[in-house]
């Protein structure tokens, strides 16, 4: 942990709106700890521009160990920056060198408008899961856990797909701007373990629908989402989404 | 302030059914005539929205995040615990209900912890039901893992992210019920005050986050799942936005606030690495089921780890307490880390810091299985530090975590505010003086999925089932009062004044607490704390620059409203500490300590729960005890040996 100091070129994004114009702004930043997360850097930054009377920049974050969801933008044109399976917040700046220039943007997506600088609106994934992506139990007296055995690969497979943190890079990579990752790897969950079978076909068109209605675009492949993704979900969990897509197009029976 | 802990009558295992049993109903017909609030969609919050709703309430969720699934129980990483007896190792409710008051250092009420104990064993089977994806056996069935504190095998656990997937179950239940119309979610608001009319709560004043204004909800029933007030410390594990403003406001409203001094400092977090470091990131205390706490036998020895032979390492959690070894509770592991380092014994650059060992492990069962039990927690480890767990040991230090102490409330979560309830984190009532691991996740979903649902029907029941509305000229007068502190907190913008940042005040605050309110804790020391805190908080109010305006997404003036909070809750934190002159749990009184520097508790004069009431700003608070009487656990001297 030999820490030592860097200066880099910042250039960021501003928008004072969804409808606002914006622009990037240039900052150079002198001894920056290279112990330091990124957005740790970025609170130096706005800390300097408070100081000076200018208004900071406004960036979602929130706890800042990689599980939350909440932070995110495109650095250097990669979502989430150039460490694999790794948040913008558990980006370190160890990654840097000194005398680099970094360029940092909002995730961009059609169904994720500029709220403000850094922050997008992805109420859009809230939705998405609003339309199935549950299992139908009421808070009750259920069976015993024990009584559903799910062999370990299985609920090791399923917790795989859980592990997402509905992010958004995935959308925000992807040259369509769909979250099909983020929304494969719910579908794949709930496919995999017993307790979703029931309404898997239901869930599965009901999802995409959805999808498709808050003007996200679709999977063609590309495999970007897999390779921004922060928790390393697979592009198997969209190939899981579409045989379940499909299977229920052409059975469901409600 | 009365305090009437309505605990029921009858033995202590029938305590939950009488009080379910006498609870009035409300018709299922009428449910849907009542409107909830729920602040805060954490495992507290979301379990209550989605279990609420299902019964037919019309429930209205908040959240000061973009989702309700960015609550800060998702970082939660290692387990739930439950009284299954899956192991076969002789657990039972009696005993998980042993272990935490225990734990708590017998300063919690027996009643509540013995519910709570009762209702675990549903979480899991809820859970499950839900589809959150519990480790297995191979044979299918659910895996479980040993944590501090208890000698049996009792948490359930999903990886290293248990708290996500149970957070992501609740959350999926909750967004059901938005889907089917019951819920009512509002996002990226922040609860700015609490209404109450003629003593009774009537609503909540909130900030939009996004357009800057101040708006106005009622409801017949308002529930804070606000989480606790770690921040009040600046650096904790605590997620940046977790605050204390909803509590506090609640409290100078006339909520009793509990036993703010109690304050879980956790063993194992990774050290403190610079001024400029925002946050400290745990590493789940399962990693001490295999990892093996040790420092160098000698102060000063600058070797690296693993040129320091075993003679010369002190495995000091092992030596001193032979039966529960590394899995000694919180706040004996932190206390004595504290003490190695205090001796000269820490290590890396700071010298703040002591080793986590799982070399040993590793050898005993293998690379591959000590990565699938904590792999994603040695990749965070990594990322942060730069060091690899599997080849060098990794360094820990203790950190603020958790906060035992929160609004009073009584067995029914009611505050002292008819139509006011706590839970989760952000009440006193489970954890005593100190909590076990793998405890908060049941409390919160506990409170959320089988508790409240039942007793506030009981309030419900008495409140006619008329629709609420925001006319009470109170609500005008409470958004007026947010609406100028907003302007106070502009003013030296507006007037082009030079003056320090939020956080430098945050920073500030943190440093006396963590210096005069943290791991030991003495008179002079407290004292201190309670003279400097209005220091800062006068000169913030003087000094502190929050660019921009109120009417538009503003997060300086965010931040800014919720240090202002936590200045006067500060105080109040040092008061209760140098009140309780004794050391119990995650309290330590320097002054009350046995020979081998154990914490000593003082049963005959603080075997009482501190409730502060708020007598108006200026006027020093008034402590109210509720006495704990202790009827199946002899209270004794806690030995962990």
């Amino acid at each position: 942990m030999a820490s030592k100091t860097i200066n880099i070129i910042v250039k960021i994004w501003r928008q004072n709106g969804p409808l606002a114009k914006g622009a990037f702004e240039e900052h150079a930043l002198k001894d920056i700890s290279t112990d330091s997360s990124f957005l740790e850097m970025i609170d130096v930054l706005n800390e300097w521009l408070t100081r000076k009377g200018q208004e900071p920049i406004a960036f979602d974050h929130d706890c800042r160990e990689g599980i939350c969801g909440m932070c995110g933008a495109v650095v250097n044109g990669t979502a989430h920056g150039p460490d694999k399976e790794t948040t913008l917040c558990q980006l370190h700046m160890r990654r840097f060198k000194n005398g680099d220039t970094i360029i940092i943007e909002p995730f961009r997506s059609q169904g994720f408008p500029v709220v403000k600088d850094l922050i997008v609106d992805r109420s859009a994934l809230d939705r998405i899961i609003q339309a199935g992506g549950y299992v139908s139990v009421n808070t009750g007296s259920p069976q015993d856990g024990n009584s559903i055995l799910i062999p370990q690969h299985v609920a090791e497979q399923a917790m795989d797909a859980a592990a997402c943190i509905g992010c958004g890079a995935c959308a925000a990579a992807c040259p369509n701007g769909t979250p099909m990752l983020f929304l494969g790897a719910k579908v794949s969950q709930f496919a995999l373990l017993p307790q979703g079978h029931a309404e898997a076909k239901k869930r599965a068109i009901a999802m995409v629908l959805q999808m498709d209605k808050d003007g996200f675009g679709n999977c063609g492949n590309e495999r970007e989402c897999e390779n921004v993704c922060p928790k390393g979900i697979s592009i198997r969990n969209i190939a899981r989404l579409n045989r379940e897509f499909l299977k229920a197009s052409f059975s469901i029976d409600y | 302030m009365q305090l009437d802990s309505k605990i029921p009558e009858g033995p202590l295992a029938e305590k939950w059914d009488k009080c379910r049993f006498s609870n009035k109903l409300v018709n299922p017909a009428n449910k849907r005539k009542y409107e909830v609030i729920i602040v805060g969609t954490g495992l507290a919050g979301a379990s209550a929205a989605a279990t609420l709703g299902e019964l037919g309430y019309n429930v209205k969720s908040f959240c000061i995040q973009d989702s309700p699934r960015r609550a800060h129980s998702i970082a939660a990483q290692g387990g739930i615990n439950a009284a299954k007896n899956y192991q076969n190792d002789g657990d039972s409710i009696f005993r998980l209900f042993y272990d935490t008051v225990k734990g708590g250092d017998f300063r919690a009420r027996e009643a509540n912890v013995y519910r709570l104990a009762q209702v675990a064993n549903n979480i899991i089977d809820q859970c499950v039901a839900q589809g959150v994806p519990f480790a297995r056996e191979y044979g299918g069935t659910l895996a479980n893992r040993s944590f501090g504190g208890a000698q049996v095998s009792r948490t359930f656990y999903a990886r290293g992210q248990t708290g996500q997937q149970l957070l992501l179950g609740a959350y999926t239940a909750m967004m059901r019920q938005v889907a089917a119309g019951k819920v009512k979610m509002y996002t990226r608001r922040e609860m700015m005050d609490l209404v109450v009319v003629d003593g009774v709560t009537k609503g909540i004043i909130c900030r939009n986050l996004i357009t800057g204004e101040i708006e106005k909800y009622s409801a017949h029933a308002v529930v804070l799942a606000t989480g606790g007030y770690g921040n009040v410390y600046y650096l904790s594990t605590n997620a940046m936005a977790s605050n204390v403003t909803a509590a506090w406001r609640a409290y100078k409203r006339g909520a009793g606030f509990a036993n703010p001094c109690f304050v879980q400092i956790h063993p194992t977090c990774i050290p403190v690495h610079g001024d400029f470091q925002s946050k400290l990131t745990l590493m789940s205390e399962s990693l001490r089921n295999d990892g093996r706490v040790w420092v160098p036998k000698n102060p000063g020895d600058n070797r690296k780890a693993a040129d320091i032979p075993l003679e010369d390492r002190d495995y000091y959690l092992e030596r001193k307490y032979p039966s529960f070894g590394n899995l000694v509770p919180r706040d004996v592991a932190s206390r004595n880390a504290k003490d190695a380092c205090d001796q000269g014994k820490g290590v890396g650059e700071t010298k703040l810091g002591v080793y986590l060992d799982f070399s040993d492990a590793i050898k005993r069962d293998g690379l591959d299985v000590i990565m699938r039990k904590y792999g994603n927690l040695f990749h965070m480890y990594q990322k942060i530090t730069d060091s690899d767990p599997t080849k060098e040991p990794m360094m820990i230090y203790p950190a603020i975590h958790y906060t035992m102490g929160g609004l009073w409330v009584d067995y029914n979560l009611m505050t002292t505010i008819p139509g006011l309830y706590a839970t989760g984190e952000c009440n006193f009532s489970d954890h005593g003086a100190n909590r076990l691991g793998a405890s908060a996740l049941m409390q919160g979903l506990a409170d959320g999925y089988f508790v409240l649902p039942y007793t506030i029907g009981n309030y419900l029941a008495t409140v006619p089932p008329v629709a609420t509305n925001t006319n009470d000229p109170a609500f005008e007068t409470v958004a007026n009062e947010v609406k100028e502190q907003t302007n106070k907190l502009l003013k030296n913008t507006k007037s082009g004044k030079a003056g320090q940042t939020v956080d430098h005040y945050h920073r500030e605050l943190g440093k006396v607490m963590w210096d005069n309110c943290g791991m030991a804790r003495n008179k002079e020391g407290l004292t201190l704390a309670i003279n400097k805190i209005p220091e800062i908080r006068a000169e913030f109010w003087e000094n502190v620059t929050v660019p921009g305006s109120g009417q538009e997404l503003n997060q300086s003036l965010e931040r800014a409203g919720r240090v202002a909070d936590f200045l006067e809750f500060g105080e109040l934190l040092a008061r209760d500490a140098l009140a309780r002159e004794e050391s119990c749990g995650g309290h330590f009184r320097e002054e009350s300590q046995t020979e081998e520097n154990e914490a000593k508790r003082d049963d005959a004069n603080f075997s009482h729960a501190a409730v502060w009431e708020y007598k108006g700003q200026g006027t020093t608070p008034v402590m109210h005890k509720e006495p704990l009487t202790f009827e199946y656990v002899t209270p004794s001297q806690r030995s962990y040996k």
